[in-house]
């Protein structure tokens, strides 16, 4: 069965995607998000970023960073519609959680080309 | 018979439904304690979880389009509503960094020489994982 091979690994990736987002993305979120659009952190200039954006090892890292994070999110989301808010459609739910996780990680892998492409 | 249903037969009889009573649960059960509704905020974070990747990417694309459009993005970010959200999503990312830390010692044992590392100290050592990485960032964007 094909379930059964596939469930462990979603678990997997679900808490790699988990620990990520414990130790990795705060930092991000707060420089990014709120720390340099606000002004309280000088924003680094934009060639530096885009020498870091493109370097290959920095494009490797990022998208399995979100790739983890988009299917710990997936998963996660999907059990809190069926046991928090008990949506009880399961397929669909699965269906439409990890189809946007898998839509998430193609967009993820384009704008990073993209983006080291223009470095 | 099974607890989930299914067909019985009586005895000499012919095989009939069961049907199993299953008591309705409430939409909003998780608001009746204050435990129950730490937990669905906790799984909620996955939305805020997923909204910074979406935000990070459109980052990296402006950063990639050049230095206006990475100076539009910053214009765009620090207005009043993607602030909001953001400073929300950064509390929900900080409730799951609280739980998933205090929830790692139960998820898995630790052992070092045949003994059981104590759960505080694996709850310690990630508190200094995530300011390690969170220092390695601030340098690598900041330098």
């Amino acid at each position: 069965m094909t379930r059964r091979r596939v469930e462990p690994i979603v678990w997997l990736m679900f808490s790699g995607g988990g620990v990520l987002a414990a130790v990795l993305l705060p930092s991000l979120a707060f420089l990014f998000g709120l720390a340099f659009p606000l002004g309280w952190l000088d924003p680094p200039d934009h060639a530096h970023l885009l020498a870091v954006v493109g370097h290959p090892l920095t494009v490797v890292v990022l998208l399995g960073v979100f790739l983890l994070l988009l299917v710990h999110s997936a998963h996660r989301f999907r059990y809190t519609l069926y046991d928090g808010l008990q949506v009880k459609k399961k397929r669909t739910v699965a269906v439409i959680c990890y189809g946007a996780a898998i839509v998430g990680s193609v967009a993820a892998l384009t704008v990073l080309w993209v983006a080291a492409q223009a470095s | 018979m099974t607890a989930s249903g299914g067909t019985v037969t009586p005895s000499g009889g012919r095989p009939t439904e069961l049907r199993v009573y299953r008591r309705p649960v409430s939409t909003w059960w998780w608001t009746r304690r204050r435990s129950y509704f730490v937990f669905v905020m906790r799984e909620l974070s996955s939305i805020f979880v997923a909204w910074f990747v979406v935000y990070l990417m459109l980052f990296v694309y402006a950063v990639g389009r050049g230095e206006a459009a990475y100076q539009s993005f910053l214009d765009w970010a620090s207005s009043p509503w993607v602030t909001l959200l953001n400073v929300v999503a950064l509390g929900f990312v900080l409730l799951h960094m609280v739980t998933w830390f205090n929830l790692t010692p139960q998820a898995m044992a630790v052992r070092v020489a045949g003994r059981r590392v104590p759960a505080w100290q694996i709850v310690v050592q990630q508190y200094v994982g995530l300011a390690v990485v969170s220092g390695f960032v601030f340098w690598l964007v900041t330098r």
